[in-house]
C-alpha cells in the first residue's frame, strides 16, 4: 500500500513538472519598448556593498526608465571564470539587448561572449580593453571616482584635526588606516585620491595600507582594519567589499570614512561618509542608447557632472564640524576646474616632484608604459581611459604588505 | 525470557541483499520525500510556489540548448573526476586529493600554455600541454601513494593536505602571472591567438570533453571489470593480507593505482583549462575532488551509474543556480534544497542495507524464532 501511495505521489510530481515548463514561452512581441530586455550580471550578491550599490542603481535605471520586472534579469554570485561567458550567453539567449557585468575579472569572459553575440550590447564597469579590443558591441565604463575619495579624504582630514584639537594624539600621530583589495591602479589611485584629500585638511596626515588579495574578504577586511588599529592609525577607510573593516572600527570606536555606499546602520558612532559611483546615470544612458537606436561610447567615464561621483549624507554624530561645508566648497572648486585632485605640486615621488609619467593606458600583452599622462603639471585620471592608470606609491604612504596571495 | 518486551523500541537490523528493483524503490521514494519536504520549506520559508520551484529547476538546467550543454559539461568534469577516485575507492585507499590533482593538472595546462605558447606549433603545444597536465595529477597523486606504500602513512590525510598544497601553489602563481600586475587574476589565456586551446568540434565547445570523459569511463569500466590490474586491487581492497599470499605485489598496486587516478585528475585539469576555461584560479576545481568522492559512493563504484550520480549532482547544482536567478532568491536558500535532496538521497542507502524493526515486530519475530 505504502508503495503505491509513494509511486502515486512520484507520478503526481512528475506529471504537475511536465505541465509547469509548458507555459514558460508566451512573453514575446509587444512594440519596441516592450523587447528591451536588460542582463546583469553580478559577482557577489547584495550582501556584498559593492554589488549592492550597482544592484541598487541598476533597479533604480530600470524604474526611472519605465521598464517592467520582466524586463530585467539579475544573476548575482557569477565568479569571474568561465561562469561569466556562461552567465553572458544565457542573457543573450534569454532574449537581452543589453548586458552589463560588475567586476573588473568578468571583463576577458564578457568579451567571449561580445564575439558570439554582435548584436547584443556587453557593457563592462571598471575595465580597461573596450577602447583598443576593437569589438563595436563591448564597451567599458567607470567614474572619476578619485575625486569623491578626495571629498571623502577631506572628511577624515577634518575629523582628525577635531582629534588633534581635543588633545586625544598630536598632529604626528595623525596616522590613516587603509584596509585595500589589490595593488593594482584601481585601489592605488582611490587610496591616494583619499589621502591627499585628507592631507589637503591636515598637513601632518600619514597613511598605512594593508592589502587582502580579495575582493570580499569579511575576515581579511576586519584582521586588517584590526591590525592598523593595533598600529596605531587614528582613521580607517577601506577599498574592499565587504562590511569587515566598518564593523572593525565600530567595535574599536575608530572612525571609519567608507566606500560603496552608507554603513551607518551598522556602524552608527562610527561611520563619517562614503564615498561611491552611482552607477544608474550610466545604466540609464546605455539604456537610452540602445532604446534610441545610437552608438554606445566605447569608454565612458562618469564624473560630479553626471551625477556618477556621489557622497552619502554625512553622519553628523561622527563628523566633525563643518565638513558639509569643506566638502561642498571644495567640490565646487573640483567642478570648475579650480582645484585637481592630482595636481603634482602636492604630491612627490620619492622626494621628488614629477613632471613626467608614461602610464599604461592601452592593454596590450606586455602591459607597456604608453601615454604621457601628466600635462601643464596635473596627473590626468580619467582622461584618457575611464580606469583609473594611477599607480604611483607617493611619499606619506607606506604600504604594510603587498605579497598577498 | 523478558528481553523482548524491555528491549528498545526500535532497533536496526541488516539486511540481506535487496532485490535490485527494491533497492530503486526506496531510492525514488526518498527523492521524492525530499521533493515534498523541500516544497514544504519553500512554501515556508519564502512564500513561492515549490511547483514553480522545481520547474525552474528543470528549466535551469534543460531550458536551452546551451543551458543542456553547460550541464553536459559539469557532468563530464564531475563524473571525470568521480572516476579518477573510483579505483583506488575500490582498493579502499580512501583519495580525498582529488581536487589538489585536478589543480595540479590546471596549473601544468596554464603554465604551457602561458610559457610555450610562442616556443612550439599549436598541435604540438596542445599535446605537450595534456601530457605535462597528466603528469602533474599522476604526480600529485604518486607521492601520498608511495608514502603509504612505503610507510604506511595515512592515505586520506595525505591527499587532503597535497589539496592546500596545490591551492597554495596555484594562488602564487596566478600572482606571478597576473595580468595586469596587482589584479591577482590571470584572465583568459592567449585571448587573441587562442594558441593551445582545444578546437571546438563542429562549433561545440564541450562536445570533445564529453567524448574524451566517455571514453574514459567505458575505459575504465573494462579496466576495473575484466582486466588482471582491476582484479589485483578489487583483492587488495578486500584484503591486504590474501593479496598478499596470492603473490599481488600490494605496494606497486597502490602506486600503479594512484597514479591512474591522478592521470585522469590530470586529464580533467587538461580539459578544464585547454578546452573550456583557459584560466586558472584557485577555485576552478570547484569542489569536485569532495563532491566525486559522493559521486563515487552513490554509484557503488560502478562507473557506469557514476554517470547518473554525477548528472544527478550537477543538475541539482545548476537548478539551484537557476532558483536563485529567477525568484531572487540568494544562492544559499538553492544550496539549502541541494542539500535537503542530497540528504534524503543518501539517509536512504541506510535504508537499502538495514531496517528498523519496531518493538511488536520484534516480540513476534522472537516468537516465531522460538
Amino acid at each position: 500500500m505504502k508503495k503505491i501511495t509513494a509511486l502515486l505521489l512520484a507520478l503526481v510530481m512528475v506529471f504537475a513538472l511536465c505541465a509547469c515548463g509548458g507555459d514558460d514561452n508566451k512573453t514575446e512581441g509587444g512594440d519596441a519598448d516592450d523587447a528591451l530586455k536588460v542582463g546583469f550580471i553580478f559577482l557577489h550578491d547584495e550582501n556584498s556593498t559593492y554589488d549592492l550599490n550597482f544592484m541598487n542603481a541598476a533597479k533604480e535605471a530600470c524604474a526611472n526608465l519605465g521598464l517592467s520586472e520582466d524586463q530585467y534579469i539579475f544573476k548575482t554570485n557569477i565568479d569571474e571564470t568561465q561562469e561569466c561567458y556562461d552567465a553572458a550567453c544565457e542573457l543573450a539567449d534569454a532574449g537581452c539587448n543589453i548586458v552589463f557585468a560588475d567586476s573588473f575579472g568578468h571583463e576577458a569572459f564578457l568579451m567571449e561572449a561580445a564575439k558570439e553575440f554582435p548584436e547584443v550590447q556587453f557593457c563592462h564597469a571598471t575595465g580597461t580593453n573596450a577602447h583598443t579590443a576593437g569589438l563595436d558591441n563591448f564597451h567599458n565604463a567607470f567614474a572619476s571616482i578619485y575625486e569623491g575619495r578626495y571629498l571623502a579624504g577631506i572628511a577624515a582630514g577634518m575629523k582628525l584635526n577635531e582629534m588633534i584639537d581635543a588633545g586625544e594624539f598630536t598632529a604626528d600621530e595623525a596616522k590613516i588606516g587603509y584596509v585595500g583589495a589589490f595593488t593594482y591602479a584601481e585601489v592605488v589611485s582611490g587610496y591616494t585620491s583619499f589621502f591627499l584629500g585628507a592631507r589637503s585638511v591636515c598637513p601632518t596626515a600619514t597613511m598605512e595600507v594593508t592589502f587582502t588579495g580579495s575582493w570580499y574578504d569579511e575576515t581579511a577586511e576586519k584582521e586588517g582594519a584590526n591590525k592598523l588599529i593595533a598600529n596605531g592609525c587614528k582613521l580607517i577607510s577601506q577599498h574592499a567589499d565587504s562590511m569587515g573593516a566598518p564593523t572593525a572600527c565600530e567595535l574599536a570606536g575608530v572612525p571609519n570614512v567608507s566606500y560603496n555606499g552608507s554603513t551607518v546602520d551598522a556602524c552608527p558612532n562610527t561611520f563619517i561618509v562614503s564615498s561611491r559611483i552611482d552607477w544608474a546615470p550610466y545604466y540609464e544612458y546605455v539604456i537610452n542608447a540602445v532604446k534610441n537606436g545610437e552608438t554606445i561610447d566605447a569608454d565612458w567615464t562618469g564624473t560630479l557632472a553626471t551625477g556618477s561621483v556621489v557622497l552619502t549624507d554625512i553622519n553628523e554624530q561622527a563628523a566633525a564640524e563643518g565638513t558639509a561645508e569643506a566638502i561642498a566648497d571644495a567640490k565646487a572648486k573640483l567642478e570648475d576646474g579650480t582645484l585637481f585632485v592630482f595636481d603634482t605640486a602636492n604630491f612627490t615621488v620619492e622626494g621628488k616632484t614629477l613632471d613626467s609619467y608614461m602610464a599604461d593606458v592601452d592593454s596590450d600583452a606586455a602591459y607597456e608604459k604608453d601615454t604621457e599622462v601628466i600635462e601643464n603639471g596635473i596627473f590626468m585620471e580619467s582622461k584618457f581611459r575611464s580606469a583609473p592608470y594611477f599607480d604611483l606609491q607617493i611619499d606619506g604612504i607606506t604600504l604594510l604588505d603587498t605579497n598577498f596571495g | 525470557m523478558n528481553n523482548a518486551k524491555q528491549g528498545p523500541l526500535v532497533h536496526i537490523v541488516k539486511r540481506g541483499a535487496l532485490p535490485r528493483w527494491k533497492a530503486w524503490g526506496i531510492r525514488l521514494i526518498a527523492i521524492v520525500a525530499a521533493l515534498i519536504v523541500c516544497a514544504v520549506v519553500t512554501m515556508v520559508v519564502t512564500g513561492e510556489d515549490p511547483i514553480q520551484v522545481y520547474a525552474t529547476m528543470i528549466d535551469g538546467a534543460f531550458g536551452t540548448t546551451r543551458k543542456a550543454w553547460n550541464l553536459a559539461q559539469s557532468t563530464a568534469m564531475l563524473l571525470g573526476v568521480s572516476l579518477a577516485v573510483t579505483p583506488a575507492f575500490r582498493m579502499r585507499f580512501w583519495n580525498i586529493g582529488g581536487e589538489g590533482q585536478v589543480l595540479a593538472g590546471c596549473l601544468a595546462a596554464a603554465a604551457c600554455m602561458i610559457c610555450l605558447a610562442d616556443k612550439m606549433s599549436n598541435g604540438l603545444l596542445i599535446a605537450v600541454t595534456a601530457a605535462a597536465s597528466i603528469a602533474a595529477g599522476a604526480v600529485w597523486a604518486g607521492i601520498p601513494a608511495f608514502f603509504k606504500a612505503k610507510w604506511n602513512t595515512n592515505e586520506t590525510l595525505f591527499t587532503l593536505m597535497m589539496n592546500y598544497v596545490a591551492t597554495q601553489l596555484v594562488a602564487f602563481f596566478v600572482i606571478v602571472w597576473e595580468v595586469p600586475k596587482g589584479a591577482g587574476k590571470i584572465g583568459i589565456i592567449n585571448q587573441a591567438t587562442q594558441l593551445g586551446w582545444l578546437p571546438p568540434i563542429g562549433g561545440n565547445k564541450y562536445l570533445l570533453n564529453v567524448i574524451v570523459i566517455l571514453v574514459l569511463t567505458v575505459g575504465l569500466y573494462v579496466y576495473l571489470n575484466y582486466s588482471k590490474h582491476g582484479y589485483e586491487l578489487s583483492v587488495v581492497g578486500e584484503s591486504e593480507r590474501t593479496a598478499r599470499y596470492v603473490g599481488i605485489k600490494v605496494d606497486r598496486v597502490i602506486i600503479r593505482t594512484m597514479l591512474l587516478s591522478g592521470a585522469i585528475c590530470g586529464v580533467v585539469g587538461f580539459l578544464l583549462v585547454s578546452g573550456t576555461d583557459h584560466t586558472v584560479t584557485t577555485t576552478i576545481a570547484g569542489g569536485r575532488g569532495f563532491t566525486a568522492v559522493m559521486v563515487s559512493w552513490l554509484a557503488k563504484f560502478n562507473p557506469i551509474f557514476m554517470v547518473l550520480t554525477s548528472l544527478l549532482l550537477a543538475f541539482l547544482d545548476k537548478g539551484a543556480g537557476a532558483i536563485s536567478t529567477n525568484f531572487g532568491l540568494n544562492h544559499s536558500f538553492a544550496d539549502i534544497l541541494s542539500g535537503i535532496i542530497l540528504f534524503f538521497i543518501i539517509g536512504c542507502e541506510f535504508f537499502i542495507s538495514y531496517k528498523l524493526s519496531f518493538r511488536k515486530s520484534a516480540k513476534k519475530e522472537a516468537d516465531t524464532n522460538v
